[in-house]
């Protein structure tokens, strides 16, 4: 007979399963039928990347692609800068006036749609672009960083918190400096946490949709708007090979993610 | 002493404020300062090209829900908006009750599993999660579309021999937006569970309580907190989705995000664009009021 377990509750276990079954069945299957030989998606005519080369080719993709990586590079760059000494100066401390102002302005962006901030954007950038005539990728960077700050806020000040003050307070006994205290002491432990925010704002800007629709100028497609722009015509196992690539660089970004913020034991 | 004392709490104040201000100019000038502009736009006349003049008008708010005959000037029911706000709403609500009653017992499941295999069912939860939305909704497209896995396997095995039509419907907006959003209340869901203090279960049934009554008397109230908040963050990208009723949607399936994104492009009435804009950014607002209120009240119990 099997044992009584408190913690079972009937049925639940099978639900679970069922719903990791059809969590992972649609996006293994793109990813499957993006080794296809033959065109039809649910038609498996062998093996081949054939599909990862017509998309290799694809001048679009290609400028798509290095747009993407360009517009995602800088937003992490600048939003992680951003970010670091918020989370230094709202974590750690006593309670001053306007600390509870400053974390609702950080995460501000964080419980909207994504349309709201994009209309926002657009209207915005629009009388921008007409005032100064410039039409660079400049926008979609700021739309970004816009977008990600609150995402690399919460894993750096996640770190902040768990690391106490003692080795800061050792520093100081020694006559460091501030300074030196911050890049020797509180910056290399706080990396992990940085690091994890850098690879939040990465993967986010590589999927922004909506905001980077409504921002982008002509001829700014990103890999996200390209796609979107290509489904029109419907789906094709060349945009099969770009979605799993792109799949492929979340997990692995997200593995690196988890190793860093995992807690040891 | 104490002017000593008020010294450093000004100094350290004046410390962190420098150190937040670089985020805060830059989010003062992308997201508050826009957002105002958004809300004066609601209130100006819309231009004959897109954009707007400059001279003050309701009727991007009277819009919303009513429209003006083109003839006779007289204001009716905009019955073609009400019918996408009425839609939007109802999916949501639909998105939220589907992703409740799978994700409790998948985040039930994650919770109950071992100490040390629990990491990897949360990581299999979160990799969905951190998908690029279009690919995931691409991904149900691609089984749901007539030529597509579903149908084919079916036609295959001679279940059926025409196509079932599922794809451009409000059930495959449906399906869609709780499959896109699962992840969000899984993971509130799990939170609360893992705070929650087993013992409290073998409590229960010492006192002869059944599964039932346990899961429904000792559980659900001390997870409570991730109940909600698991609702609304589903609630409300779904009530703002913009990509998956286009793509899973069709051109007859709009949601707000739709709506508001055709008022500038080919609708050209950026005014009535903004207005719903803010509708959905203050129902999002109130929502979130709740939610922070009754945790703020949980935790003060």
């Amino acid at each position: 007979m099997k044992r009584f377990s408190v913690t079972t509750m009937p049925g639940f276990a099978l639900i679970a399963i069922c719903a990791f079954a059809v969590l992972y069945l649609p996006i293994l299957t793109i990813a499957t039928f993006s080794f296809n030989a033959g065109k039809a998606i649910s038609d498996w005519q062998g093996f081949s990347f054939r599909w990862y080369e017509i998309a290799w080719a694809n001048t679009e993709v290609q400028g798509a692609a290095i747009r993407s990586l360009i517009i995602a590079s800088w937003a992490t760059l600048i939003s992680v800068l951003l970010a670091t000494p918020v989370a230094l100066a709202t974590t750690r401390t006593a309670k001053f006036p306007g600390r509870t102002f400053i974390y609702m302005m950080i995460n501000q962006t964080l419980v909207v749609p994504e349309i709201v901030p994009a209309v926002a954007l657009l209207i915005f950038f629009a009388a921008i672009k007409i005032q100064t005539g410039y039409q660079g990728l400049g926008y979609l960077i700021l739309a970004h960083v816009m977008w990600c700050i609150p995402l690399a806020y919460l894993p750096i000040r996640a770190r902040l918190e768990g690391m106490d003050l003692s080795l800061e307070n050792a520093a100081a006994d020694l006559y460091a400096s501030r300074w030196q205290t911050l890049w020797r002491i509180t910056l290399p432990l706080l990396m992990p946490g940085i690091i994890a925010g850098a690879m939040l704002c990465f993967i986010t800007s590589l999927d922004t949709v909506v905001i980077t629709e409504f921002v982008k100028s002509g001829g700014q497609d990103t890999l996200a708007t390209y796609m979107l722009g290509q489904f029109r015509r419907g789906l094709t196992p060349e945009i099969n090979a770009i979605s799993t690539v792109l799949l492929a660089l979340t997990v692995v970004l997200l593995t690196g993610f988890f190793l860093l913020t995992r807690k040891r034991d | 002493m104490a002017a000593a004392e008020e010294q450093v709490v000004r100094e350290t104040t004046r410390r962190n404020w420098l150190l937040s201000a670089p985020a805060l100019v830059v989010l003062v000038f992308t997201a508050t300062l826009p957002f105002v502009i958004v809300l004066v736009y609601s209130f100006l006349t819309p231009g004959q090209y897109g954009n707007v003049v400059w001279k003050f008008s309701t009727d991007g708010w009277v819009g919303l829900v009513m429209t003006r005959d083109v003839f006779d000037d007289t204001l009716g029911w905009a019955d073609a908006h009400l019918t996408i706000i009425w839609r939007s709403v109802k999916l949501s609500f639909a998105t939220t009750i589907i992703t409740f009653v799978v994700g409790f017992p998948t985040a039930w499941f994650i919770a109950t599993r071992p100490q040390r295999s629990r990491p990897i069912w949360l990581f299999l939860i979160t990799i969905p999660f951190w998908t690029n939305l279009l690919i995931r909704t691409f991904a149900i497209n691609e089984m749901i579309r007539n030529e597509g896995l579903i149908n084919t396997v079916l036609m295959r095995t001679g279940l059926i021999h025409e196509p079932i039509v599922m794809i451009y419907s409000d059930g495959a907006v449906l399906l869609g937006m709780g499959y896109a959003y699962f992840p969000l209340m899984v993971l509130p869901l799990y939170a609360a569970m893992d705070r929650f203090d087993m013992r409290l279960l073998e409590a229960g049934y010492d006192l002869y309580a059944s599964r039932l009554s346990v899961l429904w008397r000792i559980v659900m109230p001390v997870v409570r907190p991730g109940i909600i908040a698991g609702c609304v963050l589903v609630f409300i990208p779904a009530l703002g989705a913009y990509v998956t009723p286009r793509v899973l949607g069709g051109g007859k399936t709009m949601m707000l995000g739709n709506l508001i994104e055709m008022q500038f492009g080919q609708g050209r009435n950026w005014p009535l664009g903004a207005s719903i804009s803010i509708t959905l950014a203050v129902i999002t607002l109130v929502a979130m009021l709740i939610i922070i209120r009754r945790a703020g009240r949980e935790t003060a119990q």
